[in-house]
C-alpha cells in the first residue's frame, strides 16, 4: 500500500480518536476533572446500538438516537452519584473515583453480556469512495464529517450561548458563578450530558468500523482519546481534534513502516516528547498565575 | 418596612462564635457601612446574607420575605448581589461576557434552542448583548468590551465587578472592601461611582470598608463589628467619633 493510503488510514483512525477526545476535553475543560469512565461510556453506547438494532430490530437511526439518550442519562447519573459528592474533594480523590466508575461499568457489562465479543452490524450503510487506487470507507467519510460538525458546533455552543458562558464561568470560579445566579449543579449536569452524548456518537462510529463490541472495548480507545486530548492541549476543542488526527496518523504510519508491535510505544513516546517540549499540549493555553 | 432586616444572626464554627447576635436594619436607597477591625466577622456576615454560610440561628428578611438559610442561587434571584474583597471576575472571559453571565438567569431559552439556534436564541442573545452594553457604557467600560477581564486595569476591574453584580438585577448590592488596594485617586473615583450607582439605579448598598475616608464620605449610617459582636451603630460621623470605636481600631 502506498504512503498516501497509509495516511488516509491514519486519518480514519484519527477521526475516531478525535471524536472521543472531544468529549474528554469538554468535560475536563468545564468540570476540571478527568472522566476516566469516558471510554466505558463509549462501550455502553456501542452495546446499546447493537441491542436496539439486532435484538429489538429497529432501524439504525433509532438505534443511534437510543444510544445517545442512554449515554446522556448514564453520564448525568454517574456525575450525580459518584462525582457530585466529591465537588470539594481533592482532584486525586475524584480521579480515583473515575477509575472506579470505569471498572464498575466494565464489570457490569461483563456480567450482563459475558466476555465474548458481540458482532455488530454497521449502523452506517453509506458506500465507500475510491479515488484512483485510494479507498475511503463510508464509515470514515461519515466520521470525518460528524467530527468536524461536532467540533464547530461545540465551539459555537460554548462561545455564543448563555449556557456556554455559564459553563465557562463555572469552570473559572464556581463560587463566584453561583453568587451571580448560575446554577452550578445544573450546568455541570448539562456538561456531562453533552460529553456523554458525544461518547455515544463516538461509540456508534467506532463499532461501525470495527464490527465488534466487548466489555473492554472502551478501555484502550479511552486511553488513546485521553492521550489525544493531552497531546492537543487538554481543555481545547480544536486541540482535541488535532491531537486525535495526529495520533491516528502516527499510529498508522508506525504500523506500516516500523513495527506493528511498537506502534503503541511510539504513540506514547511522541506524547512524552511533546509534553517535554510544550507541557500544555500543542494548542493548550499556558496559564500564568500572578504572584 | 426596611429593605433588609437582620435579627440576632449567629454563626458558630466549631467552638468559635464568629458572629454573635448581629442585628441590622437597612432602608431602601440607603448607603450603609459595615466596619470593624480585621477578623471581626464582616465578610462572614456577607457570606451569611448571600447564602454561602448557613447561620446557626437568627433571621434575615429581604423586602418582607424570610431568606434565612436559602441557597446562594435563590438569594441571588430574590435580589442580593455582591462583589468580592479579592476581585473574582471570570478572568479568561471578555468584559462583555462577564456581564452576560450576570444576565444569564433572566433569559429562558433552553439547551436545545441554543444547540439548534432556534429563533428565541437569537432574540434573547441580542437582548442580552444590548443590556450588557448599556450597563458597560454606564461604567465607561464599553470601549473595552472585547478585552479579557484580566487585562483591565485594577480600578476598572472593580467597576466591572459592580457592573456584573448589577446585571443580576438586585435590590441590595453588597460591596466587600471595594477600595482595597486602590490609590487615593482611584478611591475618590470609586466614591463617585458608588454614589452614582445608588442614584442612577435607586440601589440600596451595604459595604464593608477599612478606608475611613470613604466610609465617612459616603455612608449615611454604619455598624461597627468587633469580635463578632456589634460595638456601635448609627449615624456615621457620631459612630466614628465614639471613643469605644476608636479604641477598638487603634488600641488604648
Amino acid at each position: 500500500m502506498g504512503f498516501i493510503q497509509q495516511l488516509i488510514n491514519g486519518l480514519e483512525l484519527g477521526n475516531i480518536y478525535a471524536l472521543m477526545a472531544l468529549g474528554y476535553t469538554m468535560v475536563y475543560g468545564i468540570a476540571k476533572m478527568l472522566n476516566f469512565a469516558h471510554g466505558d461510556i463509549i462501550m455502553v453506547g456501542a452495546y446499546t446500538l447493537s441491542l436496539v438494532m439486532t435484538n429489538v430490530g429497529m432501524p439504525p437511526i433509532i438505534a443511534i438516537l437510543a444510544s445517545v439518550v442512554v449515554c446522556s442519562i448514564l453520564g448525568v447519573v454517574i456525575e450525580k452519584i459518584a462525582y457530585k459528592p466529591l465537588r470539594n474533594a481533592s482532584p486525586l480523590t475524584v480521579l480515583i473515583t473515575a477509575i472506579g466508575v470505569s471498572y464498575f461499568l466494565q464489570s457490569v457489562a461483563l456480567l450482563i453480556f459475558g466476555s465474548n465479543k458481540r458482532k455488530v452490524e454497521s449502523a452506517i450503510t453509506m458506500q465507500g469512495i475510491s479515488i484512483g487506487s485510494l479507498e475511503l470507507t463510508g464509515v470514515s467519510v461519515v466520521t470525518l464529517g460528524v467530527t468536524l460538525i461536532i467540533m464547530i458546533g461545540l465551539t459555537l455552543f460554548i462561545k455564543k450561548t448563555k449556557l456556554g458562558k455559564a459553563m465557562l464561568a463555572v469552570s473559572e470560579d464556581k463560587g463566584a458563578a453561583q453568587l451571580m445566579g448560575i446554577n452550578v449543579n445544573q450546568t455541570i449536569s448539562i456538561t456531562f450530558a453533552i460529553g456523554s452524548a458525544l461518547a455515544a456518537i463516538a461509540g456508534v462510529l467506532f463499532v461501525s468500523s470495527y464490527g465488534f463490541v466487548g466489555p473492554y472495548t472502551g478501555a484502550l480507545p479511552g486511553i488513546k482519546a485521553f492521550v489525544a486530548a493531552v497531546l492537543g492541549g487538554i481543555g481545547s476543542i480544536p486541540g482535541a481534534m488535532l491531537g486525535g488526527i495526529l495520533l491516528g496518523i502516527i499510529e498508522s504510519l508506525s504500523k506500516a513502516y516500523i513495527s506493528t508491535n511498537l506502534a503503541d510505544a511510539i504513540v506514547f513516546g511522541v506524547l512524552i516528547i511533546v509534553l517535554l517540549v510544550k507541557p500544555s499540549g500543542l494548542l493548550g493555553k499556558v496559564r500564568m498565575d500572578k504572584v | 418596612m426596611s429593605l433588609l432586616e437582620v435579627n440576632n444572626l449567629t454563626i458558630i464554627f466549631g467552638g468559635l462564635r464568629a458572629v454573635d447576635g448581629f442585628n441590622l436594619k437597612i432602608e431602601k436607597g440607603q448607603l450603609y457601612g459595615l466596619i470593624g477591625p480585621n477578623g471581626a466577622g464582616k465578610t462572614t456576615v456577607f457570606n451569611m446574607l448571600t447564602g454561602v454560610y448557613k447561620p446557626t440561628s437568627g433571621k434575615i428578611t429581604l423586602d418582607g420575605e424570610d431568606i434565612t438559610g436559602k441557597s446562594t442561587i435563590e438569594i441571588n434571584r430574590k435580589g442580593i448581589a455582591r462583589t468580592f474583597q479579592n476581585i473574582r471576575l471570570f478572568h479568561n472571559m471578555t468584559v462583555l461576557d462577564n456581564v452576560k453571565v450576570g444576565l444569564n438567569n433572566q433569559k429562558k431559552y433552553s439547551v436545545g434552542e441554543g444547540l439548534f439556534r432556534l429563533p428565541r436564541y437569537f432574540k434573547e442573545e441580542k437582548e442580552m448583548d444590548e443590556k450588557a452594553l448599556a450597563l458597560l457604557s454606564v461604567f465607561d467600560l464599553d470601549q473595552e468590551k472585547d478585552f479579557l477581564a484580566s487585562n483591565l486595569p485594577y480600578g476598572k476591574q472593580r467597576k466591572l465587578e459592580i457592573a456584573r453584580a448589577l446585571a443580576t438585577n438586585p435590590k441590595l448590592l453588597l460591596l466587600d472592601e471595594p477600595a482595597a488596594g486602590m490609590n487615593p485617586n482611584e478611591t475618590a473615583e470609586l466614591m463617585e461611582t458608588i454614589h452614582f450607582v445608588r442614584d442612577r439605579f435607586g440601589m440600596t448598598i451595604l459595604l464593608i470598608e477599612h478606608d475611613m475616608k470613604l466610609v465617612g464620605g459616603i455612608c449615611e449610617e454604619v455598624t461597627v463589628l468587633n469580635f463578632g459582636k456589634e460595638l456601635a451603630h448609627g449615624e456615621t460621623s457620631k459612630v466614628l467619633n465614639n471613643p469605644e470605636v476608636i479604641k477598638a481600631y487603634l488600641g488604648e
